[in-house]
């Protein structure tokens, strides 16, 4: 049967630290500055509301913000959504790169398909947005 | 002044719903006047069996494996080889009306421009879109942020809900009953005809040419979203075809224990689809059971596709109509296809999927050359029985434009004739089938070639690779008989699959990435 949960994963290697890419990737309040197609982004305590660029509203609750494990994770809050995850890590490759991998989990799982399609797009848009090069 | 280009495209139509090919169901009076003066083609196969990859064959005549684009749901590249790009710029005015599902329709951000055009305009950012100047667009019903939705939410906001549901509220494909039959993806539709999509879009593409100067040449991709599911014609069509008079298909034997058994022939997922235990693909209902379809449903479903064509037919008369009173209609070529077949009940199931056989395989496909052309003047009309593709309308379009193919095209020019096709090599056709999805991946690579079809499996989740199809279209013109493990035809399969690895096309060099279910 087709999975009512999908779980998909997307990553980048940049030539940059990690810190670099932290203190964009990290801040939730700059998600507009990498993650294409949001047109305002709102944080009141620890929910975040996002308007799409199609005009849907999507609260998030923002879950973990670790500056030590340079990890990010929130669950969107829309109905639509039975469950959520989604999760940022970037990591210290210590050879003046790091891998910054963007995971979601999501039921209905097409829906991870749609958030990790998006997620690709804004990792994409990393080396652009911090003037770094992407290590291939 | 050159040859004008009218291309035709439906979605998911079978050769045998035209009269001129055999059907009985649809009367197809304008599609069968162009196939009574121009060519008829009787073995024309996509190269996938889904809109994504098919669409980005027909628009880069190229092969999935080299364009890339290997499932619904990954994004052709902008800067991808366009030969509606080449037709621009020598000189053609563009355009593509109705569905274009270049890139993926579930786009919550709008990353993609085809579903973020409406919002601005008809004229892509940069002037043009793949070589396309205007770009208008439709899909299945009132779905997504396409134009003719925002012009149903603008000028008819009572329609919206009168179409079917196409996806659930776990964003499946619906598996919703409805009809007389219960069937799925099958809606009472109560619009009026004249705000239909078909009719929207026959309407957009006469504004269009009215937009353009008499002595200009132009290319009108005319892309019909049905007779693709759901099923839901304006209601007041429905009576044309009463399902209860429906005969079955030829392909659906109606005793259930013979259709197990061809299905039982075939590699596994056949099976594990057909029980329920194995949806391999977005694009078919999830929660349906192809093994609770009706002879009823079968009928409905088949009479309502029927409806669907027939106003095909009528809105391509109009639009052939206007171009004539513009005084185009000798200097017209018109091609007219499909992307895709639909099973439409054979073996008793519906929709689509990794199911390499003529109900997906075979489609229709008819050129009329224009008459004032030298080819067209010298071409008697005729029938093709030769195979030919998808991927041969690129350099088709080029030639018809005066334009050396470009060498990236790995198609070429339509033959007008079966000497012509002998004379050119046209003897196989490819098609080929990768899907990923949540853990579920299935590949195939099919060959049609003088009077057989052969698909080879490559390992995946439902098969070792040892997996095979081996039709014989002449003894077995439904393919209910697989002879792939058949001693007798060891020696002809060996060669069969030799050929067909061996006519394998370069591999685009980055894999292009899964970013949407469709």
């Amino acid at each position: 049967m087709t999975a009512r949960r999908g779980s998909m994963r997307h990553a980048i290697r940049l030539a940059c630290p990690p810190d670099l890419v932290w203190d964009l990737v990290g801040a939730p309040e700059r998600l507009p500055e990498w993650w294409l197609g949001i047109e305002s982004c709102v944080i009141e305590g620890d929910t975040r509301t996002i308007t799409t660029r199609s005009g849907l509203p999507m609260p998030e609750r923002l879950l973990t913000i670790d500056h030590n494990l340079r990890r990010f994770q929130y669950r969107i809050t829309v109905p639509m959504f039975a469950e959520h995850l989604s999760t940022i890590d970037v990591h210290d490759l210590h050879d003046g790169t790091c891998l910054v991998v963007y995971s979601v989990d999501a039921e209905p799982a097409v829906l991870a398909l749609v958030i990790s399609g998006a997620a690709r797009a804004a990792l994409n848009h990393l080396p652009e947005q911090l003037g770094v090069e992407q290590v291939r | 002044m050159g040859r004008k280009i009218l291309f035709v495209t439906t979605d998911q139509q079978r050769y045998d719903t035209l009269t001129c090919n055999g059907g009985a169901l649809s009367r197809t009076p304008v599609i069968d006047g162009l196939a009574a003066e121009g060519v008829r083609y009787e073995r024309n196969h996509p190269q996938s069996v889904v809109c994504m990859p098919s669409r980005s064959t027909i628009v880069t005549g190229q092969h999935p494996t080299t364009h890339g684009v290997f499932m619904n749901g990954v994004p052709l590249p902008a800067d991808a080889p366009s030969v509606v790009e080449v037709l621009r710029a020598s000189g053609y005015r563009t355009a593509l009306v109705g569905k274009a599902h270049f890139e993926p329709y579930f786009d919550p951000f709008l990353r993609f421009e085809e579903n973020a055009l409406s919002a601005e305009g008809t004229t892509p950012h940069g002037g043009h879109r793949r070589g396309f100047e205007h770009l208008e667009t439709a899909a299945h019903g009132a779905m997504g942020p396409l134009h003719y939705s925002q012009w149903l939410i603008k000028n008819h906001p009572e329609a919206l809900g009168m179409y079917c549901r196409a996806v659930d509220d776990t964003l499946q494909v619906s598996s919703e009953p409805g009809g007389d039959t219960g069937a799925p993806q099958v809606k009472v539709n109560p619009i009026d005809r004249g705000i239909y999509h078909t009719d929207w879009v026959a309407d957009r593409v006469i504004a269009w040419l009215d937009s353009i100067d008499a002595d200009e040449d132009w290319f009108c991709w005319m892309s019909f979203p049905d007779p693709h599911h759901p099923w839901d014609p304006p209601e007041s069509e429905v009576g044309r075809v009463d399902w209860r008079e429906v005969p079955l298909p030829a392909g659906y034997p109606e005793d259930r224990a013979t259709r197990e058994a061809i299905i039982d022939g075939k590699p596994r997922h056949w099976r594990a689809w057909y029980d329920g235990t194995l949806v391999s693909n977005y694009e078919a209902p999830a929660e349906w059971v192809p093994a609770t379809l009706t002879t009823d449903q079968v009928r409905e479903v088949n009479a309502r596709n029927a409806v669907e064509v027939e106003l095909i037919d009528e809105a391509l008369g109009r639009v052939l109509a206007r171009v004539a009173e513009r005084g185009w209609g000798d200097d017209v070529d018109i091609v007219f296809t499909s992307d895709h077949g639909e099973l439409q009940g054979d073996f008793g199931l519906l929709f689509k999927g990794p199911y390499h056989v003529d109900a997906l395989m075979r489609l229709p496909l008819v050129w009329r050359p224009a008459p004032s052309s030298r080819q067209g003047a010298g071409t008697a009309p005729s029938v093709v029985t030769r195979p030919v593709g998808l991927i041969d309308l690129a350099p088709t379009f080029c030639t018809i434009a005066g334009i050396e193919p470009p060498e990236w095209m790995q198609g070429k020019p339509l033959p007008v004739d079966d000497g012509d096709a002998l004379t050119r090599g046209f003897d196989k056709v490819l098609t080929e089938w990768d899907s990923e999805l949540f853990g579920v991946d299935v590949h195939l690579r099919t060959m049609m070639r003088d009077r057989w079809v052969v698909t080879a499996y490559l390992p995946g989740t439902s098969h070792d690779g040892t997996e095979g199809e081996l039709y014989d279209l002449v003894d077995d013109p439904l393919q209910q008989v697989n002879r792939w493990d058949d001693p007798d035809m060891r020696p002809l399969r060996d060669d069969l699959v030799a050929d067909l690895w061996d006519s394998q096309p370069e591999a685009r060099a980055e894999r292009l990435v899964l970013e949407a279910p469709v």
